[in-house]
């Protein structure tokens, strides 16, 4: 039961991650698409100023907490992930001092490198971290004593990719959406107008990643033969996922902006969620036998720690999402060229 | 080169320059607050300037701090999975704990600072800045918390083939965990006092922004005499618990070979490992040692001969670190202390100001060291007496790692020239014109 409500735990902070360093990866990346000066430039960075560094401690939690619920498959996890993985942490470096360095110097040189740097630091983990949750639901090549036989390219398999090009379809939308909301004019026309075109691409690369789940996952089975009282959340998370999509879109046409980025966000939650009941009760399934596969049972740390860890969590989770959410409040207005005045400002 | 060694480099490059930024933001982030509270009580437009001049070298500090601390965070997985998987019941917690009770409240509202000046009312923006210092500081603790488990396993017992948690408050409370805290905390709180001390050196050297500075000066005087006082006082009590927990640590640290009754302190000694000796012992205080390991000059220090080849921790980095740090560590008292004694006088005291200036880096050397005698003291042990640092290596091949390794080094050398530059840079332009001089 303990274990049980872990994996529920772990998959929400996953899922939040996203949803949250989903739009500021996604819309660094979309920075050459978006920005036709450099004015344009700084308002996409300061539209994320205040938020992309308290989005990213959930990837930092999300990771902290994959080690002391289930250190077995963090360890196993992490090491058979470690090219994906180091590729991730240093573009996630190199983007975040780009933001504080880019404006400190008045070099058009030193200025690209940090634009630069912030396009490849958001794109790359956009497009690793779904290769790796879709190798993760596929399952990797880890042999009994959990060590994995393979290398960077076995995770560049067609579905694992197919996953990273859902993630980064997800995340610029995301993104484009976010711009959308905090910003006016021209540089609101063009991300409208971009984040209409990418939930085309998204609807379609969604459903080719749903039918290609079926060919190379097991995900499908724990809804088809899942136990009664699972039923109830498992269907209603793949119909929040469909509903969110197309709220999402129905949003955007009526230019509730707002209400189409907190639609992108669940559409992301339930992407995710989607994903990772499917895995129930495994964490990390092996591809070379099903027996090898990490669960919840044989990966998880003892009684004690998951009480006092749930503890930790039910208690700080909430606070942080009051705190955060307070931040987003209080810097909810455009951002327009007048706040790039603005002494801090990016 | 194998993996275990690659890995072994690669965390201690990934720590040594997390911890090039890590000690300045601890330090400078109570000092702009302490800076900016004035503001709020007074109203003094001046500590305003302050709390923003300082605030801006602590933004670029920050960031690099920042981003260098996840990578230390996910290394545990990539490159020590064994180690994660035999302690992760105990260690991970500790982690994750830092990650959602102080990581979070750091990360938002340095957010909430930067981007607020305009947004809050001054006493709400003044409290995030105390959050940023409290929340950076409760980081350390729980880090340090972790790594005293390392040092020392307590509250633990071996069963289901790993370490499981027995009693999470003896983790969380054991008093070498205090000692180190304070230990590291207070050696930040120093380097950044000594940051500040230089910066106003350079500028009161050129006689520029003379009062903006002689203030900064003065505040961060104070600071660093207090805890440089705190350190050495606070050193010596650590000393006798290592000598008591990590009997091998100490006897590197000092490189002592036999096992010596009213053992003597030299000021003056090279070791000579190969051989288990020292090449040259000079001016030997009898009895200093066993009275700084155990509070008695006839007290039995054990030496290195007394244990295992296979036990004993590399002696030469483990007794230079150490004597590197002690020294510079009774150094800084006594610049401190000058400073706050000519703290009024300071314009006409330029021989003391140019030391100042050039005094910069040591406190940055000194906890260098200070890790240094820590970690490598630890060896051959990843958790003291418990595992082996060679059996706590992920089975990966050498070449990820290499790959990874060299470019971490690469990645972090680029990042750490252009923050030093930008540093340098803002620290040299000085603090905006105040409203009064705009105006004039």
């Amino acid at each position: 039961m303990l274990e049980s409500v872990w994996f529920i735990l772990w998959g929400v902070l996953w899922a939040v991650y996203f949803a949250l360093d989903g739009f500021d990866l996604g819309l660094g990346t979309l920075v050459p698409v978006l920005a036709k000066s450099d004015v344009d430039k700084r308002i996409i960075y300061n539209s994320m100023g205040p938020f992309w560094d308290g989005n990213e401690v959930w990837l930092i939690t999300a990771g902290g907490v994959t080690f002391a619920a289930f250190p077995t498959t963090y360890a196993v996890m992490f090491s058979g992930l470690y090219s994906a993985l180091m590729i991730v942490l240093f573009a996630l470096i190199l983007r975040g001092v780009s933001f504080e360095f880019r404006g400190k110097l008045d070099s058009p040189m030193w200025t690209a490198i940090w634009d630069g740097c912030v396009v490849l630091g958001s794109f790359v983990p956009a497009l690793l971290l779904g290769v790796a949750f879709a190798n993760i639901f596929e399952g990797i090549p880890i042999d009994e004593a959990g060590v994995f036989q393979g290398n960077l390219f076995t995770l560049l398999n067609p579905y694992g990719l197919l996953g990273g090009v859902l993630f980064l379809c997800m995340f610029t939308t995301h993104g484009a959406l976010w711009l959308a909301v905090k910003t006016e004019g021209p540089l609101h026309d063009r991300a409208a107008a971009l984040a209409r075109k990418l939930w085309l691409a998204l609807a379609v690369v969604a459903v080719i990643f749903l039918v290609a789940t079926w060919f190379a996952t097991r995900l499908y089975d724990n809804y088809l033969q899942n136990p009664f009282v699972f039923t109830i959340p498992i269907v209603l998370i793949p119909v929040i996922l469909v509903a969110a999509l197309f709220m999402m879109r129905f949003y955007m046409g009526k230019g509730s902006w707002w209400k189409a980025w907190f639609a992108s966000g669940l559409t992301i939650i339930g992407a995710t969620l989607f994903g990772v009941a499917g895995l129930y009760p495994n964490l990390l399934p092996s591809s070379l036998n099903p027996a090898y596969s990490l669960t919840i049972y044989n990966s998880s740390s003892s009684p004690l720690t998951l009480k006092i860890m749930l503890g930790v969590a039910l208690t700080f989770v909430p606070i942080v999402i009051a705190y955060q959410s307070w931040v987003y409040f209080m810097f909810r207005d455009k951002v327009t060229e007048d706040h790039l005045a603005y002494d801090e400002a990016y | 080169m194998d993996v275990l060694m690659l890995s072994r480099l690669q965390f201690a490059a990934a720590t040594f320059f997390h911890f090039l930024f890590v000690p300045l933001t601890l330090g400078l982030s109570v000092l702009v607050a302490i800076m900016e509270t004035k503001w709020v009580r007074t109203g003094d437009e001046e500590y305003k300037r302050m709390a923003k001049f300082w605030g801006k070298l602590f933004l670029i500090n920050f960031a690099i701090g920042i981003v260098t601390g996840i990578t230390l965070e996910f290394q545990f997985g990539t490159n020590w999975s064994r180690y994660s998987r035999y302690v992760g019941d105990v260690f991970g917690s500790l982690l994750a704990i830092e990650a959602s009770a102080a990581f979070f409240l750091e990360s938002t509202f340095i957010g909430v600072w930067a981007f607020g000046w305009d947004r809050v009312s001054p006493r709400l923006h003044m409290v995030s800045m105390w959050l940023v210092a409290i929340a950076s500081n409760l980081s350390a603790v729980w880090i340090l918390t972790a790594n005293a488990w390392m040092q020392h396993p307590v509250g633990y017992v071996i069963r289901n083939g790993r370490a499981e948690l027995d009693d999470f408050m003896a983790v969380v409370t054991q008093p070498f965990a205090m000692q180190q805290i304070i230990h590291t905390v207070a050696g930040a709180y120093i380097l950044a006092g000594f940051f500040v001390m230089g910066v106003c050196a350079y500028h009161l050297l050129r006689k520029q922004n003379v009062e903006f500075f002689t203030r900064s000066f003065r505040i961060a005087a104070a600071f660093a005499l207090i805890f440089s006082l705190v350190e050495v006082v606070q050193g010596h009590v650590h000393g006798g618990e290592v000598a008591k927990i990590q009997p091998t640590k100490l006897a590197a640290m000092e490189s002592l070979w036999d096992t010596t009754d009213n053992a003597p302190q030299y000021l003056f000694l090279i070791p000579d490992e190969k051989n288990e000796r020292n090449l040259v012992e000079i001016g030997g205080i009898p009895g200093a040692l066993s009275m700084l390991a155990y509070h008695s000059p006839s007290a039995t220090v054990k030496g290195l001969k007394d244990f295992p080849k296979e036990d004993r921790p590399p002696v030469l980095p483990t007794f230079i670190a150490f004597r590197v740090m002690v020294g510079l560590g009774l150094l800084f008292p006594l610049l401190a202390l000058i400073g706050w004694i000519k703290r009024n006088r300071l314009m006409e005291n330029a021989g003391y100001l140019k030391a100042m200036l050039f005094a910069m880096p040591l406190p940055y050397i000194a906890l260098q060291a200070g890790w240094i005698v820590a970690e490598v003291g630890r060896q051959p042990w990843v958790v003291y007496g418990m595992m082996r640092t060679s059996d706590a290596v992920s089975p990966i091949s050498g070449s990820q790692v290499m790959g990874s390794f060299i470019a971490l080094v690469g990645v972090y050398t680029l990042l750490g020239i252009a923050a030093f530059y930008l540093l340098a840079r803002y620290a040299r332009k000085g603090p905006q014109p105040s409203s009064s001089e705009a105006t004039a």
